[in-house]
Parts: C-alpha cells; sequence; structure tokens
C-alpha cells in the first residue's frame, strides 16, 4: 500500500495532529488573551476532522496497525462532536473563573487526537501510543486549576492510578506480544487460535485490567468520584463520555479481533466487571451528597452496562455505539447544569443544594427532571433506548441473568435520581440562583430536547447507521 | 550457565512486582510513585526486548522505543503536576491527598 494512501485513511488524525501544532504556535504568540480566537480554531480543526472521518473510505494502512472501518468512524465523529461542546464550555468556564489559559482547547485537541488513534489501533503499538497520548493530556486537564487544591489533587490521584494502570496494560502487552509472536491483532488471533497457552491468558487479563482502569468499571473504579469531585467541571464532563467511549471500542476491538475465539476465557472476566460496576455504582451512589460525586458512581453503573454489550459478542456492537451516543448527551447535559447553576456566585455543588430549585427556576428543573429520568432508563427519554439496546443485545447472546442483574441495578439506582427530583419540585427552596451563563443554559436545553424527543428522529437515522458499522467488526 | 528467555521473563516479572507494591505499599513520598512507575515501564520493555531477541522480530524493540518515549513524557507531565500540588498543600506525603473522601 503506497504511503499516500494510507495518509488519505488517517486524514482525520493529520488534520487534528497538524493544526494542534500550529495552533499551539499561534498560540504561544498571543497569549491567553487570544483564547476566543484558538477556541474557535480548535472547533474548526475538529469539524473539518469529522467530516473526514464521516465520508473516508473504510481501510487498513500502516502495515495493520491503523484500521479505519464503520466502527471507527462512527466512534470518531461522536468523539469530535463532543470535544466541541466542551471546548464551548470550558471557554465560558475559565473566562468567569478569570483563568483563560490558552492551552486548554489545544489540550482537548490533543486528547482527541489519542482517542482517535484508539479507536483505530490496530496492533499492540499504536493502541498503547494513542492510550498515552489521551492519558496525558487528561492529567493535565484533571489538575488545570493550578491554584486549586482540589484541581490539583484530583490530577495527582488520576496520574497515579492512570499510571499504573498503563504500566498493567503494558504488561500484559509484551506478555501477549512474547507469546503470540506478533503485535497485530489479526497475527495474535492466529496464533491464540492455534496455540493458546498460559502467557497469553495472563496477557489478555493484565491487557483487561488495565483498560478496566481507563474506563472506570469496578473494581478498577476508586480514582473516578474523587477525580470527577476535583477536576473542573468541564472537563469532568469530558471524561464522563469521549475518553471511555474510545476505551470501549479499544475493549471490544482487542477482545473481538485478537481474541475472537477465546470468547469464553474473556466473556466472563468481562461479565464480573459489568456485574461490579453495576452494584458499586447504584450502592455507592446512594450515599452521596455532592452532585459530581454522584455523576462519578453513575458513570461507573453505565460502564457497567457497556461492558455487558462487548460481553454479548458481535451483536452488541451496534447496542454499544448507540449506548455511547445516547450516555453521552444525558452526562454532558447533567454536567452542564451543575456549570449553570450557582448562588451568589458559589457554584452550586451539593445535592441538597438543589431543593426547592422549581420555585426559582422553572426551565433548569425541567431539564434536570428530563435528563434524571433518562439516565435512570424511564421510557420515552434517550437513556431507556441506551439500556434497550445493551439488554436486547445481551438477551440475544443468551446472557439472561446479567441483563436481569442490570435491570435490579438500573431500579436501584433510580432511587437517587427521583430523591434529586423529589428535591427540586417539592422541598422548601434554599434561596434564589444565579442567572446561568447563555452557553450553558442552552448546552442544557439541547440535551435535553435531544433527549426526549429529539432521541426519535436521531434513531430513525442512526440505527441503521450502527447497524451497517458494526457489520464485519473484528474481520 | 546460559542466559535464555526464562531468566529474563524472571527479572522482569520481580521488577514489575516491586513496581507495583511500591505504588501500594509506600505511605511516605509521591516521588516513590513516580519511581515505581518507572520501575514498571523498564520490567516490561526488559519483556519487550527479551521476547524481541527470542522471537527474530523487530516489532518489540520498536515498541520499547515508544515505551522509553513516552516515560520521559510522563515523568515531566507527573513532576508537573506534583509541582502544582505542593504550591497547593506546601507537603507532598501520599497520606495528605486526602481532601475529598467518600
Amino acid at each position: 500500500m503506497d504511503y499516500h494512501l494510507a495518509l488519505s485513511l488517517a486524514l482525520p488524525e493529520t488534520i487534528i495532529a497538524v493544526s494542534s501544532l500550529l495552533i499551539l504556535v499561534f498560540g504561544a504568540f498571543r497569549g491567553d488573551k487570544g483564547m476566543v480566537s484558538i477556541s474557535a480554531l480548535c472547533g474548526v480543526a475538529l469539524i473539518a476532522a469529522a467530516f473526514a472521518a464521516a465520508f473516508a473510505q473504510p481501510g487498513t494502512a500502516f502495515s495493520g496497525a491503523f484500521v479505519l472501518d464503520g466502527v471507527a468512524q462512527f466512534a470518531k465523529v461522536a468523539i469530535y462532536i463532543a470535544a466541541l461542546f466542551i471546548i464551548v464550555l470550558g471557554q465560558g468556564y475559565f473566562d468567569r473563573l478569570g483563568a483563560r489559559r490558552f492551552e486548554f482547547p489545544i489540550l482537548i485537541l490533543l486528547a482527541t487526537l489519542g482517542m482517535s488513534m484508539m479507536v483505530s489501533a490496530g496492533d499492540l503499538i499504536s493502541l498503547y501510543v494513542g492510550l498515552e497520548l489521551q492519558s496525558l493530556a487528561l492529567y493535565v486537564l484533571a489538575a488545570f486549576r493550578r491554584d486549586d487544591a482540589k484541581s490539583s489533587e484530583a490530577g495527582l490521584k488520576y496520574f497515579v492510578l492512570g499510571a499504573l494502570s498503563s504500566g498493567l496494560l503494558l504488561y500484559g502487552a509484551s506478555l501477549i506480544y512474547g507469546f503470540a509472536g506478533s503485535m497485530n491483532f489479526h497475527a495474535i488471533a492466529l496464533s491464540a487460535s492455534t496455540n493458546l497457552n498460559v502467557g497469553l491468558i495472563f496477557g489478555l487479563v493484565f491487557l483487561i485490567c488495565g483498560l478496566a482502569f481507563k474506563v472506570s468499571a469496578a473494581p478498577f473504579h476508586m480514582w473516578t468520584p474523587d477525580v470527577y469531585e476535583g477536576a473542573p467541571t468541564p472537563v469532568v464532563a469530558f471524561f464522563a463520555g469521549a475518553p471511555k467511549f474510545a476505551a470501549m471500542v479499544l475493549f471490544a476491538r482487542v477482545l473481538q479481533t485478537g481474541f475472537e475465539s477465546q470468547v469464553e476465557q474473556w466473556r466472563q472476566v468481562i461479565l464480573v466487571l459489568a456485574v461490579l460496576s453495576f452494584v458499586v455504582g447504584a450502592l455507592g451512589g446512594l450515599m452521596q451528597k455532592d452532585i459530581k460525586r454522584l455523576l462519578a458512581y453513575s458513570s461507573i453503573s453505565n460502564m457497567g452496562y457497556a461492558l455487558l454489550a462487548i460481553a454479548a459478542g458481535a451483536v452488541g456492537i451496534p447496542a454499544l455505539l448507540l449506548f455511547f451516543v445516547l450516555y453521552m448527551v444525558d452526562t454532558l447535559g447533567l454536567f452542564t447544569v451543575q456549570m449553570a447553576l450557582s448562588r451568589k456566585g458559589e457554584p452550586v455543588t451539593r445535592i441538597d443544594q438543589l431543593a426547592g430549585l422549581a420555585k426559582s427556576n422553572m426551565p433548569l428543573t425541567v431539564v434536570i427532571t428530563i435528563l434524571a429520568l433518562s439516565v435512570l432508563g424511564m421510557p420515552p427519554f434517550g437513556g431507556f433506548w441506551a439500556k434497550y439496546f445493551v439488554f436486547g443485545a445481551a438477551i440475544s447472546a443468551g446472557l439472561w441473568w446479567f441483563a436481569a442483574a442490570g435491570l435490579v441495578a438500573s431500579v436501584v439506582a433510580a432511587f437517587y435520581y427521583l430523591r434529586i427530583i423529589k428535591l427540586m419540585w417539592f422541598d422548601a427552596p434554599v434561596g434564589e440562583v444565579d442567572k446561568s451563563p447563555a452557553e450553558t443554559r442552552w448546552i442544557a436545553y439541547a440535551a435535553a430536547a435531544f433527549s426526549f424527543p429529539g432521541v426519535i428522529i436521531f434513531l430513525i437515522y442512526a440505527y441503521p447507521l450502527a447497524q451497517s458499522a458494526a457489520q464485519g467488526f473484528g474481520h | 550457565m546460559t542466559i535464555d528467555l526464562v531468566h529474563y521473563l524472571t527479572v522482569s516479572a520481580i521488577l514489575f512486582t516491586i513496581g507495583v507494591l511500591g505504588i501500594f505499599l509506600n505511605r511516605r513520598n509521591v516521588i516513590i510513585i513516580l519511581m515505581s512507575i518507572e520501575l514498571i515501564l523498564l520490567a516490561v520493555n526488559i519483556n519487550f526486548v527479551a521476547f524481541s531477541a527470542y522471537l527474530h522480530d523487530v516489532q518489540g524493540q520498536i515498541m520499547a522505543m515508544f515505551v522509553l518515549t513516552v516515560a520521559a513524557a510522563e515523568a515531566a507531565v507527573g513532576l508537573a503536576i506534583l509541582v502544582t500540588f505542593f504550591r497547593n498543600r506546601g507537603d507532598i506525603a501520599v497520606d495528605d491527598a486526602s481532601m475529598m473522601k467518600g
């Protein structure tokens, strides 16, 4: 394959990589006062990359290290759009804080580049490099408020545990390489189907542990609540969606390409992780008082549902894609609402501060109600369809009991969302809230409108798209 | 006695275990955690290079170069985060990183 064709397959990555370097140089000259124009440039780069990804011809490049298939295209477009919203939110957030830093949109761009490498990874080298590019940018983003003790503590914890998980993943990758004799996923699959030995299984388990850390699946979830609480809110809104989508696609690709004939070996491990995540997410959330910690536990239990889709095998891939798009919209909306609410200039962080919100800010109360009902899985909102596809895939793969466990966990988790709704509508108000910033208000309205009725129109187009994207995944 | 693949893998497994234990058992200093992370990455590199020589395949050595590069970047980012942490708290003891609990 000639180099020109290979580069054209990696056009979205090339656009993001080149533009992030150019914008960084531009930013070095303009300084922090140029943040608005730098954010706009990063947004343009993301839109261009999204178009390049959407209209690219699928194929394989760089001796199999880079795979562009339907799933990668779908995930890339979703990740770029999510990053675009985060840049808009971050611009306003740091502006109001008086802490403009032009590095913010560029770091988002670099993290996005890492994620898009991850969803296209075809061998262990591109897996590792993509994952680290994403992680290194995210460590810095978590500690982005340099003057805030909580933010730097969040960054430190995320860094230490993230680096440990990368180490585990890499040790697993080295064992897989040694015992399979190749870095390429297809070659690994060939070797594993003829000669499955203890070394390969060990390597696979280490690799799964490392990836489970990155998607914050229980029992590797302990960093999530602390990082969510401490990191700046737009960054957390990013953490909750796009990186996890990328890591889950990578997870699915490693397991279903590299170990496609060992389904029975890895399925049990993934199912254990999934059930633990449901349970930890549902029970852990019950005791929380902080909104962002509550959303952290909610994301842990949602990662359980995503893992259930992976355990279902090939039928689970379209469910995984649709689940993540719907879930990203809900979490983006919820974190945006948290950014929109403040009282006398102080952000609203505790759940009990939401009491009686219906009396002082009706539109946002309706938005939170819709999004909470959506996340808990109430029909006809977006979150219901997300769970519907995942459970449907799990049942058609014969995983009845695990789908039932997920259903029970989502009933338990419903308690904490319903508690928020009850607090807002029926409890005595604790005071007026400030007028919310325009961009947070509009993004929150848009997320709620997408959750219902937008989701119906979205699914009419996206359902066949996800089905055809998942065709031939892993082959 | 010839040194074969098993010896390399044993050394690397021991180094890896020391690195992981170093992260979990150390309660004093975050710098020690950074050293443990480096130890883990170097243990993995021994694995890659040993396998690469054993398999007569160059990919393992390419991976080892990538791991070295990433390890350097990771140390830089880690130390930078540690500096902001120290400026905010005036200390880098592991037990101090506990503002958030629950």
